[in-house]
């Protein structure tokens, strides 16, 4: 095979990825045009998804991709900066090794493995222990009450948005640690010593020298987990409870985007059918964005110097 | 080129097991196998070496010393045209290999390099056996015969002088072989070939003197069959080995902010070393500066 | 003022005192909680896994044709679905991996550090990040409209999941490997193509293999391309290029929510099947790396 052939052939491979991009903008695009057109930008982003009434709005389900996402990172970020911290920080080099293989564990477990258990075992668990007191403890109570309470004339539901959000965490945990762990080590070790020949504790050697030193970096690993927690599809699927609702009560059941493309799409025809397809559009461009701001974050901060 | 009687080529050498004395070779008249004319070189607006002449001899070992940054190793990676694979070099002026043009376009760098091989600073094994490592250069010229294969590593790993070593673990790993025993594993990968002239950079600089002694015998030994032309920084084995020598210098315009490398002369060895035309030759060859 | 002075010098020697070090030991307290706070759901996934599936696994469970929902666990078995799960990740490799293999040597050997050699090497990295619901529809809209369910659609789907992957962790370990290699094998008068072939591909295929088995792991676990590709049917298909089909994920997403005990115990056997192919990939992954990986590390 010759020499310009091969060069070819691999430009080819190259550009299959931009090929695909587009191709999945324009087919999906293309699919949903009787939905945008019948919906409008008013239509879309209303509260109402009906099939009886033919009224396809999506709001319900950008609010849940929403709400899910942000439980998933504000539970998983401090974990993850944690553990990250710890394994680069705190725990002896012999030792990291075979800690890091065990959170990589994490990612052993499929979605649909983590779905099937939020399901029939952890879903139930927390309805009937934590949802149940917190729900009581707070109800009733001004503000809190309409996060934490039961919702209006119903009760605390093991599938919820709450119960998505803490699976999604668990999910995007491993990504968050270990973007964060290789961000973190591309600290200078002189750095690190600069602070500790200063008296520093090694919690104030992380604040004053590898946080500053990785914002760059981690902010972006921060922005892919929330990128991952918006598109996951299966586990939420399964544990988000599939009802059209937006609502403040996080232990209610409600549903997002991928969830109801995944509930919705087998049976669907016709307008709803193409809704759904839209919804996909939506999100296929939502975590587009995410992914080139987390990227780009990334790599300016590489460039400045702070961070990966 | 008569003996010489009492000349600084008679320095003691590292002991070494193939300790032979220096004798004059009877070979035909000199022809020339490279010819520079007023070759200056660059990466992109680095001006690295300005206007080089110099004429490359057959079955002679040339040798280019110099002090750091003065273009030696540039010059010698123009004639296998491995500076191509440097983004924005380029080269002016002429080039020859045997009265050809090797700069023109029409010329293939590829079969440029079957013909001048390389050996470099830092001895580097493919991660292969010792016998793919030989085979590798006939393999990739068509070469599919399994006997004749065995024959050209046999041939190569003995003239590189290291058959006996390794000839009952051919199928190990090249990378496991100590730093001397690697470098003759590249010689005899280059020379496996049969190239028809053989550059050197800095070949033994990365070893120690017994892997080095046996690596100047062996050019000795190469010289009869091919050109060689070596980089070093070593004045005692320049004058050791070659025949021939060109120093480079640096040359720094007024304000010292512009550094390019110039050949300042070239000559037999001994006269370079017992009597340079050029001040700074003297200065380097009697150890005032470099 | 000696003793003064002895008695400062001890002071300053000792921790730093009072409300630093509690603050430290609370950092360090919160770290070392966040780590068995991911644990603990870990062991307890995994546990229940083992427990609810493991009795329900025996070669008739991995074999046997998918009983109707309502029948209990020691009926059937989930043979289709493993048929399925074998076929469509392995078509899916065979076509991902060797053009991942591709575009990462165009990234790294040829137009890696031009304009659309970077941009290329940013958009995989953020195709990383698409959906996998996404790409299930997107084959959908392309691909079964026109040609039916199948398990090459599920394949395809699939394979554009892996490709950024793949291309990802074979860039990196091209990186690695050093240019002194390059360098002598040109010096010999390879081309560029035959460099590559011969000599880099080879140094780095301890990391490719590992990449590509760890790329394997993750589109073997995945339901959502193949949810609306292949569809999920009961009776085994072995042709994986026409009509629709099934495998261990589909069946799981769709046993889940099966009210009867013995829908739910395939379930779990299908889930524990998952996760051991899932666990045994990656330690091969970590093997070949440590007795392959010689310019990964």
């Amino acid at each position: 095979m010759g020499d310009r052939t091969f060069q070819i052939l691999t430009l080819a491979a190259g550009l299959l990825v931009l090929v695909i991009l587009v191709l999945i903008a324009a087919s999906t695009t293309d699919q949903s045009t009787s939905w945008f057109a019948h919906e409008g930008i008013s239509g879309i982003f209303s509260k109402t998804w009906d099939l009886r009434t033919n009224q396809f709005g999506a709001l319900s389900f950008i609010f849940g991709t929403a709400l899910t996402a942000v439980i998933a990172v504000i539970l998983s970020v401090p974990v993850s900066l944690g553990i990250a911290l710890l394994l680069t920080e705190v725990v002896p080099r012999r030792f990291a090794r075979p800690l890091v293989y065990v959170v990589d564990l994490l990612a052993v477990v499929p979605s649909v493995v983590w779905g099937l258990w939020g399901f029939l075992v952890f879903a139930p668990w927390l309805q009937t222990t934590v949802y149940a007191s917190i729900g009581s403890f707070f109800k009733g109570v001004p503000v809190l009450g309409n996060l934490f309470g039961p919702p209006v004339g119903g009760a605390v539901s093991g599938v919820s948005f709450m119960t998505a959000g803490i699976i999604l965490a668990f999910m995007i945990t491993p990504i968050i640690t270990s973007l964060s762990r290789e961000v973190i080590a591309t600290v200078p070790t002189m750095d690190r010593e600069g602070a500790y020949a200063l008296g520093a504790t090694r919690l104030e050697m992380i604040r004053g020298v590898v946080l500053p030193h990785s914002q760059g970096g981690l902010v972006g690993a921060v922005l892919l987990g929330l990128g991952r927690a918006m598109g996951e599809t299966i586990a939420v699927a399964l544990v988000i409870g599939s009802s059209v609702t937006i609502t403040s009560h996080l232990f209610a059941p409600g549903y997002n985007m991928p969830a109801v493309i995944a509930n919705q799409f087998g049976e669907a025809f016709g307008l709803q059918k193409a809704g759904l397809m839209g919804i996909a559009v939506l999100l296929f461009v939502l975590t587009i964005i995410i992914n080139v701001a987390a990227r780009g974050i990334v790599a300016r901060a590489a460039r400045r110097g702070r961070g990966a | 080129m008569e003996e010489p009687e009492q000349t600084v080529t008679n320095l003691p050498r590292p002991a070494s097991a193939y300790q032979q004395p220096r004798v004059p070779v009877d070979r035909p008249p000199s022809e020339t196998i490279f010819e520079a004319r007023n070759v200056s070189i660059y990466y992109g607006a680095f001006k690295a070496v300005t206007d080089v002449t110099l004429p490359i001899y057959e079955n002679e070992i040339t040798a280019f010393i110099g002090s750091s940054g003065s273009g030696k190793t540039t010059v010698l990676r123009s004639f296998n045209r491995m500076n191509d694979l440097i983004p924005g070099a380029r080269l002016d002026g002429e080039m020859y290999y045997r009265g050809q043009s090797l700069y023109d376009g029409d010329v293939s760098p590829t079969a440029v390099r079957r013909r001048i091989g390389m050996v470099f600073q830092k001895p580097n094994p493919f991660p292969k056996s010792i016998y793919d490592n030989v085979a590798y250069g006939p393999r990739i010229n068509g070469e599919r015969n399994k006997g004749k294969l065995d024959e050209v590593v046999e041939r190569s790993l003995r003239r590189a002088a290291l058959w006996d070593e390794v000839k009952n673990r051919l199928k190990t790993s090249g990378l496991s072989l100590s730093g001397g025993q690697a470098q003759r594993l590249c010689i005899a990968r280059t020379i496996a070939v049969e190239p028809d002239v053989v550059l050197m950079d800095e070949p033994a600089s990365a070893l120690d003197p017994i892997a080095t002694g046996k690596i100047e015998d062996l050019m000795h030994e190469l010289k009869s069959q091919y050109t060689i032309i070596i980089v070093t920084h070593n004045m005692q084995q320049a004058t050791r080995v070659s025949d021939r020598t060109a120093f480079f210098s640096v040359l720094t315009d007024g304000d010292g902010d512009t550094r390019t490398g110039v050949l300042v002369e070239h000559g037999p060895t001994e006269q370079i070393f017992q009597d340079p035309r050029d001040s700074r030759t003297q200065a380097y060859v009697t150890g005032r500066m470099g | 003022m000696a003793a003064d002075t002895a008695q400062q010098a001890k002071a300053d020697l000792r921790e730093p005192t009072g409300w630093r070090r509690t603050k430290n030991r609370i950092a360090t307290v919160l770290m070392v909680v966040s780590f068995v706070l991911v644990i603990v759901p870990l062991g307890f996934v995994i546990v229940t896994v083992i427990a609810k599936g493991a009795s329900i696994i025996s070669w008739q469970f991995l074999t046997s044709d998918i009983p109707p929902s309502v029948l209990p666990a020691n009926f059937g078995g989930l043979g289709p679905a493993v048929l399925g799960t074998i076929l469509i990740t392995s078509l899916a490799t065979v076509v991902a991996v060797p053009l991942g293999i591709l575009g990462a040597i165009y990234l790294n050997e040829y137009g890696g550090r031009g304009l659309l050699g970077r941009f290329i090497g940013f958009m995989a990295d953020v195709m990383t990040g698409v959906p996998s619901i996404v790409m299930g529809l997107f084959i959908f809209s392309i691909w079964v409209i026109h040609f039916g369910y199948s398990g090459l659609a599920g394949a395809l789907a699939l394979g554009c999941l892996m490709l950024p992957v793949v291309i990802r962790s074979t860039h990196e370990m091209l990186r690695l490997v050093p240019n002194s290699l390059r360098e002598g094998a040109y010096a010999l008068g390879a081309s560029k193509a035959r460099v590559t072939v011969t000599v880099v591909l080879p140094a780095a295929l301890g990391g490719i293999v590992s990449g590509a088995l760890l790329a394997v792991a993750r589109a073997a676990g995945e339901t959502a391309p193949l949810l609306f590709t292949i569809l999920t049917v009961t009776a085994p298909n072995p042709n994986v290029f026409s009509g629709p089909n099934t495998a261990l994920p589909l069946q799981i997403f769709s046993n889940a929510s099966q009210p009867y005990t013995g829908a739910q115990a395939r379930g779990w056997g299908a889930a524990l099947t998952l996760i051991a192919i899932t666990f045994i990939l990656m330690i091969a992954a970590r093997i070949v790396t440590a007795r392959f990986g010689r310019y990964s590390r």
